[in-house]
């Protein structure tokens, strides 16, 4: 019960301070809404998925880019909260916190659901920009994708906080964050289907955590979106020479999840 | 049972001894300092002691809890003010001690009573609603003096609590830390290494180089120089030197261009001075011994007011200020 208080208050603040934050939420969507806008409308025209097997549905790359760009809003702002630790270290407020009778378990909770609550956000935001690219949103698609943006928003905010726990300057944790982040962004099948990739980088993409990540918000997008069945299952990653389901999917990033997120806590303890 | 309790707490970082050896205790209700220059162990006591940095040997007590067996009770019942600033630019003077409240477990009513009094106290009861990041440096620290309050802890600590504010705001600090003491039930545990502040002190600990090597009253620190210091300039201070160690037993101490002499009832020893010495006297100067003169005595040197760098000092100020905003 004490636990979960502390739980509490530090989301608390991190959400507080996020509302206040004007320029951060409208800087925040900018990237994302010009991967879809612009690039996605963009490419569109000269991309055809004809050559994939399946030219009469009735489907095209904005409905594969839409599920992917909400996905990397949540690859993104998922990692990039966690430079809350490493400002709160630098500008004193860790002390604050560390010196007040509430474990470091609870604070390092406490952060990862702040920023998992942010980033969740942060991708229902970005689905307002759907009609503009002639996605139609449903309240079954938002629905539908929130629970899975929650467990890849859980997963990854794990990832970010085991990293900041052992970063002293923000400086450091954007050169770190970006290195983790961009390769985990190109690989991870948002922008282009990962079937048909060179084999180094077909290996890459299936280590990589965001893949599942993308992949079980697509899947679950498709549904809602109308694609047909054999074109969803175009899409769906093979692991040892078969094809996900979302259950699978969930189950890997689950898995890494809770790998992160223990090391995550065990970092930070150590760490303060 | 004292208020703070330290048996031969010893803290090392790598090769560097930052605390040596220490042993004191702290009585319930009185104001104890430590004074020493920076790096002299200061702050790494105080974080052992907050239970923020373990010891690498020895025992410390607080409010009779073990700082590294029962931290959390140890927490509880402290409040800190640290060197750094610690406070949330990006809150309101009102959330941040409602955001210290909850952390602290202060039920709802306590709250409602105990924060208002304490930006009364403290002066801040119309900027409240301010953001933090508006404030000037001395607000801040008055802020987070009515923060570590919030909670009635029992001991409360000060690490540096007028480092890098302009002498009139230090003033108005103590003031409150003042009056603090005559409202309410509290032992204060603080840092310096500005001398007239230790004054303040019911007791104070010299602290150099990791280790205690004066600890009592101010007053009784000060009885140690022996009397007032006199401080003469003559056209020969070397033979000046010589002279009164013969004919006084005597050791004046050369400092700058000038020899310093502590004697009892010095006023009566000029005149002395002057008929008997050969060298002749420039310049002569009296005054009651200070915490300085008792630093001087037992290290050899005296504390300079500020050891930090420029750079330190100009990412301090940018700080307190707020401007080193983060994203």
């Amino acid at each position: 019960m004490e636990h979960l208080k502390a739980i509490y208050i530090i989301w608390y603040r991190d959400i507080l301070r996020f509302g206040r934050n004007k320029a951060r939420i409208i800087s925040s969507l900018a990237m994302p809404f010009l991967w879809l806008v612009m690039f996605g409308s963009g490419i569109k025209g000269s991309l055809s998925f004809g050559a994939g097997g399946f030219s009469g549905a009735d489907f095209d790359y904005i409905q594969f880019l839409f599920p992917g760009v909400i996905g990397m809003t949540v690859l993104f702002t998922s990692i990039f909260s966690a430079i809350s630790i490493v400002t709160d270290r630098e500008f004193g407020f860790m002390k604050e916190i560390l010196v007040a009778p509430v474990s470091r378990t609870a604070v390092a909770l406490g952060k990862i659901l702040g920023g998992t609550t942010i980033a969740v956000v942060q991708a229902i935001l970005i689905m307002v920009f759907a009609p503009l690219v002639g996605v139609s949103l449903s309240w079954g698609l938002v629905l539908g994708l929130l629970p899975v943006m929650f467990l890849v928003a859980f997963s990854l905010n794990s990832l970010g906080i085991l990293v900041a726990s052992r970063l002293k300057s923000t400086e450091a944790f954007q050169m770190v964050m970006q290195f983790i982040m961009m390769p985990m962004f190109f690989l991870s099948g948002a922008l282009f289907p990962l079937q048909n990739l060179p084999t180094w980088m077909s290996f890459l993409s299936k280590i990589n955590p965001a893949s599942y990540g993308i992949d079980s918000m697509r899947q679950v997008a498709f549904r809602f979106l109308d694609v047909p069945e054999i074109v969803a299952d175009f899409f769906r990653i093979e692991l040892f020479g078969n094809k996900l389901n979302l259950q699978l999917d969930l189950l890997i990033i689950a898995g890494f999840g809770l790998v992160m997120l223990v090391a995550a806590v065990l970092a930070f303890r150590k760490s303060e | 049972m004292s208020a703070i309790e330290v048996r031969q707490l010893t803290k090392q970082f790598g090769k560097l001894t930052a605390v040596n050896n220490i042993s004191f205790s702290v009585k319930k209700g009185e104001i104890f300092g430590f004074l020493g220059p920076n790096g002299a162990g200061k702050t790494t006591t105080i974080n052992i002691l907050t239970t923020l940095l373990k010891p690498t040997s020895g025992q410390a007590e607080v409010n009779g809890y073990d700082v590294i067996k029962q931290k959390e009770k140890v927490r509880a019942s402290i409040g800190l003010i640290f060197q750094e600033p610690s406070l949330d630019d990006n809150l309101t003077a009102y959330e941040n001690l409602k955001f210290h409240s909850w952390l602290y477990g202060v039920d709802k009513k306590t709250q409602s009573q105990r924060i208002p009094a304490m930006l009364q106290m403290v002066g801040l009861t119309d900027r409240q609603k301010n953001v933090v990041g508006t404030f000037s440096g001395g607000m801040k620290r008055r802020l987070e003096i009515a923060r570590g309050l919030v909670h009635h802890p029992k001991v409360l600590f000060l690490d540096e609590p007028t480092i890098g504010l302009d002498p009139q705001t230090r003033n108005h600090i103590w003031q409150y830390v003042l009056k603090l003491r005559e409202r309410e039930q509290i032992t204060m545990f603080m840092t310096t290494h500005y001398m007239d502040e230790a004054e303040y002190c019911d007791r104070v600990a010299i602290i150099d180089e990791g280790k205690i090597i004066a600890l009592d009253s101010v007053d009784n620190l000060k009885k140690t120089i022996g009397g007032d210091v006199i401080i003469i300039k003559t056209k020969d201070n070397q033979r000046a030197q010589q002279e009164i160690k013969n004919k006084w037993q005597l050791e004046a101490q050369q400092k700058d261009d000038s020899l310093m002499i502590n004697k009892q009832d010095g006023g009566q020893f000029i005149p002395a001075l002057f008929q008997e010495l050969s060298v002749e006297i420039v310049n002569v100067f009296i005054r009651k011994p200070t915490l300085n003169d008792v630093y001087l005595k037992l290290t050899g040197k005296e504390i300079r007011e500020e050891r930090a760098s420029a750079k330190d000092k100009f990412k301090h100020n940018l700080k307190m200020r707020g401007r080193l905003r983060g994203h």
